[in-house]
């Protein structure tokens, strides 16, 4: 019943999904007004039908009914109820489901919230999504149908993948990396839309589309961080960035959407860089198709690639159809994707905003090659290589460090053109400060050129972005007599879109600090003891065996060590290595202890053990800083929420009033000749950089 | 990039032709040295997949340079000394063996008989030295066929239920 449920739902999806694009596209065409509204009408109705079909795929789950197939596959009577939940994007089929089901909300919310909105930019775009909709339809009731009837039904299943059920993180990153991964879909359904519509020379739908591309990245952003948060407590050994494939996979549109942030604003300022921006968005979309082709097909082998079928062929045909479609819409409209404006001088924001995107297209391209060379090494020489790390490190380190250094250069550059002055003030505090923390690495022994060239421009962003709050908020106590926590309050209410981008700047540079630290003074140690015998790691630091332990649960077995971790012999902490043995594989899953502070993590893992309990084989990890690239992923987001959230009519009057106010910014003055200029360009003052 | 240079040529064809030219060709060599380097450092990272036979078919050419070698470890000759850390198997794939020198634990599930990936580097001396040893096993798991024992034999003196 609920397998019949879920598929005709899927099915009268897709019949919906092509009523609404026939129906809307000649409604468009004819301008007739009832056929664009009924069409819109579908939108709506397909999130209801793939809210019950993934309602019911659930309700599969926790009743366990074997005979979906779906259930059969990653279901089991023993895994606890929160991860029999959660196996819903365990595997392919489920996470394709999970995939429509937030695609059609997506949708369904475009629709809602620009239901006021007049001309063909909406509609357009919605008939965009409606097709890329049908899309994953067609893979539901075809190559990945999650509900597909399993005669005879049998009494219990495997469970799902023990990797993915051995931690609270599995119901935290994928839902992320959805929300991020489908969000940039609309984007390009907008500029798609406004290809179609005529509506691309408009500054309208970029002003949308900054918007959401804004709150996906936001979800990027976490979903990644929160997979190397996962990898870090799971796989053991220590690490949490790999350059493998799949992370490549989610952090490839990331950068590209990262470098459409930023020249998006040179676009709203200057008019220019138009058709560099749809091609941003169109590429961000292609990378999250390439990435899902390459994590879903089974062509990669990891934890992400579930099976290999025919899924793969249908991927390359939508990446195929994607590109055409968008080569020939952005080539048709080339006039109209024209510049207005163009550079003034080498010292300005634009210029700065333009090197930003020549990186970061440059790293785009240096991840891309490195993910997709083994597969054409394969296909074509037939010979089975991988890319190593070396490389992604090689190539990546130098843009990584650049990119920094523009970190801070941007905030402090005045848009058009900058004097000799401005830049004078604006450089002596950031670079005096690069210049101390450069001086005291080398002093304190550290050798390697990226770790300190890391930590110097990481602390002259820093600087540069946040004098920008303090310059800001003592020009205002200055002005309005307002003590400096409310005043600082008031500077970024008043100009949320650029504070929110320098919050988010701060937290980039946290997480900068955080993997560069953790790299660079990673201690790790490894021996075998037997209970009672102490272990010394570093300096003061050892840590004893108490004891080893076994226990027996529904889904699995679990060894474990007591480990007491001492600082000169006297005891600070406990941890519990531990290794799983779930029924299904055959493989136990490690599950290192973390005991973690500010200033770094001990990580524990329990690598082998003598099957009487008499030793056990720890290694040790000591990783500074590490948690800092948790927080300062955070702070990314709280920054994106700041600068995505809408301003409220009040708060755009009092920034209407304040406008007046000579100088929002003091050391940051000089961005006043630019706000002025750019007045002539945007309606309103309110937004600046 | 190119939008830009296009653009800005086309608002300014009188005022700067000649310095957008030498911009754009700035660009160009700037784009292609970089996919040149990126080429080259792709060509020099390159972990290659041998088995056994087909890294002692390469010769010299397989001699320092980055490999992973997958095979079976072959029984009785696994050496584990537990105080050093030190580890040396042999590993096969049936016609040729090479052996393996690897530091640090090994992953819980190894034995002999198993199948491994050992990445690290083969040296003159015929040795492999490895610095990450894996366990091979199926990713596509399945539910266990009855009758056969669960593999990981967990010893059960371990288990206090």
């Amino acid at each position: 019943m609920t397998r019949i449920l879920g598929i005709t739902t899927i099915w009268i999806a897709l019949g919906m999904a092509a009523l609404g694009i026939v129906v809307g596209v000649l409604g468009l065409l004819r301008k007739r007004q009832e056929l664009v509204a009924a069409a819109l009408q579908t939108v709506y109705i397909n999130f209801v039908l793939l809210t019950v079909s993934m309602a019911a795929m659930i309700y599969g789950l926790v009743t366990h009914d074997f005979s979906i197939g779906y259930v059969a596959q990653v279901g089991s009577r023993s895994t606890p109820l929160f991860y029999t939940v959660i196996s819903l994007w365990g595997a392919l089929e489920g996470s394709i489901l999970f995939w429509g089901w937030v695609l059609a909300m997506y949708s369904a919310v475009v629709v809602y919230a620009n239901r006021k909105r007049e001309g063909g930019l909406i509609p357009w775009s919605a008939v965009v999504l409606l097709c890329i909709g049908s899309f994953f339809y067609i893979l539901l009731v075809g190559p990945a149908n999650p509900w597909h009837l399993v005669t005879p039904v049998l009494a219990d299943g495997p469970g799902p993948n023990p990797l993915l059920q051995n931690h609270i993180l599995m119901a935290v990153h994928p839902p992320l990396l959805y929300l991020g991964y489908v969000g940039m879909t609309v984007p390009f359904a907008f500029a798609i839309g406004a290809l179609l519509s005529h509506e691309i020379h408009s500054d309208d739908w970029i002003k949308l589309t900054r918007r959401w591309t804004l709150s996906a990245w936001a979800f990027l952003s976490l979903a990644i961080v929160a997979g190397m948060w996962w990898s870090y407590e799971v796989l053991g050994w220590g690490g949490y960035w790999a350059w493998d494939p799949v992370e490549n996979a989610s952090f490839m549109p990331w950068l590209t959407a990262t470098a459409f942030l930023h020249s998006v604003m040179v676009q709203e300022r200057r008019g220019m860089l138009k058709l560099w921006n749809v091609n941003l968005i169109v590429s961000t979309f292609l990378l999250t198709i390439l990435g899902t082709f390459l994590t879903r097909s089974g062509i990669i082998s990891s934890v992400h690639a579930f099976t290999t079928g025919t899924i793969g062929y249908y991927f390359l045909a939508f990446i195929a159809l994607c590109v055409v479609v968008s080569l020939v819409l952005v080539a048709g409209n080339s006039e109209e994707l024209r510049s207005e404006g163009r550079l003034d001088a080498a010292a300005s924001r634009e210029t700065v905003f333009l090197f930003n995107n020549l990186f970061l297209t440059g790293f785009t391209f240096v991840v891309v090659l490195g993910t997709l060379f083994p597969l054409v090494a394969e296909a074509f020489k037939g010979v089975k290589v991988t890319v190593g790390a070396p490389f992604f490190n090689k190539m990546t380190l130098p843009i990584c460090v650049s990119l920094l250094f523009l970190m801070g250069v941007g905030p402090s550059l005045p848009w058009k053109v900058a004097t000799r002055e401005q830049l004078r003030r604006a450089f002596l505090l950031p670079g005096g400060v690069a210049l101390l923390v450069a001086v005291t690495c080398v002093v304190s022994g550290m050798r390697d050129a990226y770790g300190i060239s890391a930590f110097t421009f990481a602390s002259f962003a820093l600087v540069c972005n946040v004098r920008e709050y303090v310059s800001g908020a003592m020009a205002r106590t200055r002005a309005h007599g307002e003590v400096f926590p409310v005043a600082l309050v008031r500077l970024v209410a008043g100009n949320r879109r650029r504070y929110g981008g320098y919050l988010a700047h701060i937290g980039i540079i946290l997480v900068a600090v955080g993997i560069t630290a953790s790299s660079s003074f990673r201690f790790e140690r490894e021996a075998t003891l037997a209970p009672g015998q102490v272990m010394p790691v570093k300096g003061d630091l050892s840590v004893r065996l108490k004891s080893m332990w076994g226990k027996e649960e529904p889904q699995r077995q679990v060894v474990g060590a007591d480990v007491e971790l001492l600082r000169n012999g006297v005891v600070i902490g406990t941890l519990d290595p531990r290794m799983n043995f779930y029924r299904s594989q055959d493989t136990p899953v490690p599950t290192p202890a973390v005991r973690s502070r500010p200033a770094g993590d001990v990580y524990i893992n329990l690598m082998a053990f003598t099957e009487n309990g008499q030793s056990a084989t720890l290694r040790v990890i000591l990783e500074p800083f590490v948690p800092w690239i948790w927080f300062g992923a955070v702070v990314v987001a709280l920054g994106a929420v700041v600068s995505a959230w809408p301003s409220s009519r009040r708060s755009m009057r009092r920034v209407n009033a304040s406008a007046h106010v000579p100088s929002a910014s003091g050391a940051g003055g000089y961005s006043i000749p630019g706000a002025a200029v750019s007045l002539q360009a945007s309606a309103s003052p309110t937004k600046s950089s | 990039m190119n939008v830009e240079s296009k653009s800005a040529q086309a608002s300014s064809r009188k005022s700067m032709p000649l310095q957008k030219r030498i911009a754009i060709g700035a660009l160009i060599v700037l784009v292609s040295a970089f996919g040149y380097l990126a080429y080259g450092g792709v060509e020099d990272n390159l972990v290659y997949f041998l088995t056994p036979m087909e890294l002692a078919a390469k010769g010299d050419n397989a001699i320092d340079r980055p490999v992973r070698l997958g095979g079976q470890v072959v029984p009785g000759s696994v050496q584990w000394n537990a105080t050093a850390l030190d580890l040396k198997f042999r590993v096969t794939d049936g016609t040729r063996e090479i052996l393996v020198h690897s530091t640090g634990a090994p992953p819980q599930m190894f034995r002999a008989g198993i199948g491994v990936v050992v990445e690290g580097k083969y040296r003159r001396s015929g040795v492999f030295e490895s610095h990450s040893l894996m366990v091979k096993h199926s990713n596509e798991y399945r539910a266990p066929t009855p009758g056969t024992a669960h593999p990981s034999r967990i010893d059960k003196t371990l288990i206090r239920s």
